[in-house]
């Protein structure tokens, strides 16, 4: 069980004028999963690379349950970094791939050899350890690259882009195993991604980086609810965004006055609440007439965008909710409260 | 695997039999002269059998043992040293992107493109006032001029197709840096320094100006003593040092042809025809 704690962490590469990654500062509490969110480029790796000792930090300090671990070696700091392309070793049998960290250990043959098949059978490939890892397939190497991390108990898992290079039904699979494992071992585990939906379904927390400064650092709901500005809600998908001023519990935007929840920001803001969160008919609050622009099959949901007035928003709904409309209709919606949310 | 047609087959058996002819009938007259006593025109074969040429090969006298011993020594250590520099050398030139990395690939392959004598000669000057001419140190390190762009260019090969986060994975699951070269990076480019190391032992070992001009007749290697006996007309001793000199050269190229080819066996190259 280890706390990790990042403070100012900085990074600028030789050559270069602005830092990769700037000022990172992230309290990620022991044994918990935590997402690396950003696009391609933001630093992410970077941060997962100095935290494993493979890149060393222009300014800022890394700690483990409140020690620095800064002067200390890669090999030394209990940290097991799993890569993308998994980067088994090719002339090695799955069995010594998996042992190689015990072995670099000194630990003894026979207990190796029980290790290895125990952890095997943990990522549910117990009868593979003779083969040479080109001849698994993608989701069992990375399965294999997993059991080689784990088998050397460490202090933190770092995982880059674990589900990015599995196939849909390969991904939930490997989501549960890696979620699975996780829980029941207990260990500290950042994972770097750049795909939102791999961060909400795998993490406990998310941070989300972009243009190397954190953004926001939250439960992964909190970014669909709760966006912290413009930028975090388009980058989750985010497609109703209404500039309005919001002053004593009302938004007045082109949408007309609405009812907020208590406790938002006052002033002027950008509005904002899911597609899914549009209701169909009269509410007790916040009751909009709407002219239907467009609709859209999803397969399991509908899309409709809708003109209120001079604003446009759009609503996701099941579709048997929205039988019936047509583009050009005139339809009446609602926005409970409880689902509005004002940025900045 | 698609089958070629008999015709086409018969003719790569025909072109690797012309191959070994034309590799191995050179060598037939140094072997048969090596056994020779009176060999004259238009006799087809020699009118005498005798082993004396190989009797004088082996003793004390000829100094054919005591040269093969220096040969040896010097192709080993500078192929010991062109590993040395040449492993280091070669990953620089084939992960790293630096300023003046065409300038460094230039002046490393300078010595197989400029006359080695030329280099040699420029040399000798420095190698008198270092006092290195006549030795054998002296011999070792300019067979270096010609051994490591060998190395150099073979392992920049091997390291432009190496992932080197292969070494960070290692380092990460706990190896220290040398077992990380130990276990990761070596098993990588082994291959490499074999063929290489074997090439640079070759090079080394076939040097003859560079070995004269800063031995200075001094130190002895095989191809000097090998010239010494040619120029002298003794044909049957000329033959069996040469069969002596050239075997080392038969057995590399026999080991090799699988790194080379990479057909599983040793002599796989030939035994496929």
């Amino acid at each position: 069980m280890t706390r990790v704690l990042l403070t100012d962490l900085t990074k600028t590469y030789p050559g270069a004028k602005t830092p990769s990654l700037d000022r990172l500062t992230l309290d990620i509490a022991s044994g918990e999963l935590t997402a690396l969110l950003g696009p391609s480029g933001c630093g992410k790796t970077t941060t997962m690379k100095m935290i494993a000792g493979l890149l060393e930090p222009s300014s800022g300090d890394i700690t483990f349950d409140g020690r620095s671990i800064l002067q200390d070696r890669p090999e030394d700091r209990g940290v097991v970094m799993v890569f993308q392309n998994y980067l088994l070793f090719p002339y090695m049998s799955v069995a010594d791939n998996v042992g190689f960290g015990l072995r670099m250990r000194k630990v003894p043959r026979d207990q190796i050899a029980a290790r290895v098949a125990g952890m095997l059978a943990l990522v549910h490939l117990p009868d593979l350890g003779h083969r040479r890892p080109a001849d698994l397939s993608g989701g069992q190497q990375q399965r294999v690259a997993l059991a080689r991390a784990l088998i050397v108990q460490p202090k933190v898992l770092l995982l880059d882009e674990p589900l990015s290079n599995l196939d849909a039904h390969l991904r939930i699979e490997m989501r549960d195993l890696i979620r699975g494992i996780q829980k029941d071992l207990g260990i500290t585990t950042i994972f770097v991604t750049h795909d939102q939906e791999e961060a909400v379904v795998l993490a406990d927390r998310v941070a989300l980086i972009l243009d190397g400064r954190l953004r926001q650092y939250d439960a992964p709901d909190a970014f669909y609810r709760r966006p912290a500005d413009r930028e975090v809600a388009v980058f989750f998908g985010g497609r109703n965004l209404i500039a309005g001023n919001a002053k004593g519990g009302t938004f007045d935007s082109p949408l007309g006055p609405l009812t907020l929840p208590a406790g938002l920001r006052e002033g002027p803001g950008t509005l904002t609440f899911r597609p899914e969160a549009v209701r169909i008919g009269p509410g007790a609050q916040n009751t909009l007439t709407a002219r239907v622009a467009d609709r859209l099959y999803l397969g399991t949901q509908t899309r409709l965008r809708l003109a209120v007035g001079a604003a446009a928003i759009e609503a996701v709904l099941s579709p048997d909710l929205v039988d019936g409309i047509a583009p050009g209709d005139t339809i009446t919606v609602n926005l409970p409260p409880s689902s509005l949310w004002v940025m900045p | 695997m698609r089958r070629d047609p008999p015709w086409f087959r018969s003719l790569i058996g025909l072109s690797g039999v012309l191959l070994i002819v034309w590799l191995v009938l050179p060598l037939v007259p140094l072997l048969v002269w090596s056994f020779a006593r009176g060999w004259r025109f238009p006799s087809i074969l020699p009118n005498q059998w005798s082993l004396q040429a190989w009797d004088y090969a082996f003793s004390a006298r000829s100094g054919v043992l005591e040269s093969l011993g220096i040969t040896v020594f010097v192709a080993l250590v500078a192929t010991a040293l062109s590993i040395l520099v040449g492993v280091p050398a070669g990953r620089a030139l084939g992960l790293y992107k630096f300023r003046g990395k065409g300038l460094v690939e230039l002046l490393i392959l300078a010595p197989v493109i400029v006359p080695g004598i030329a280099v040699a000669l420029g040399l000798h000057a420095v190698f008198i006032n270092l006092g290195l001419t006549n030795t054998v140190t002296g011999v070792i390190l300019v067979h270096l001029i010609p051994t490591l762009p060998y190395m150099t260019l073979v392992m920049a090969g091997i390291f432009a197709n190496y992932d080197p986060a292969y070494e960070q994975q290692a380092r990460s699951l706990g190896a220290s840096a040398l077992q990380t070269f130990w276990y990761v990076t070596l098993p990588a480019i082994l291959p490499g320094i074999i063929v290489g190391g074997l090439f640079a032992f070759l090079v080394s070992w076939s040097q003859y100006v560079l070995t004269l001009l800063i031995g200075g007749g001094r130190v002895i290697t095989l191809p000097l003593l090998l010239f010494t006996f040619a120029t002298s007309g003794r044909n049957d001793i000329t033959g069996a040092v040469g069969i002596i000199y050239i075997l080392p050269g038969l057995l590399i190229l026999l080991f090799t042809a699988r790194h080379l080819s990479g057909t599983s066996a040793a002599v796989g190259g030939f035994g496929k025809i």
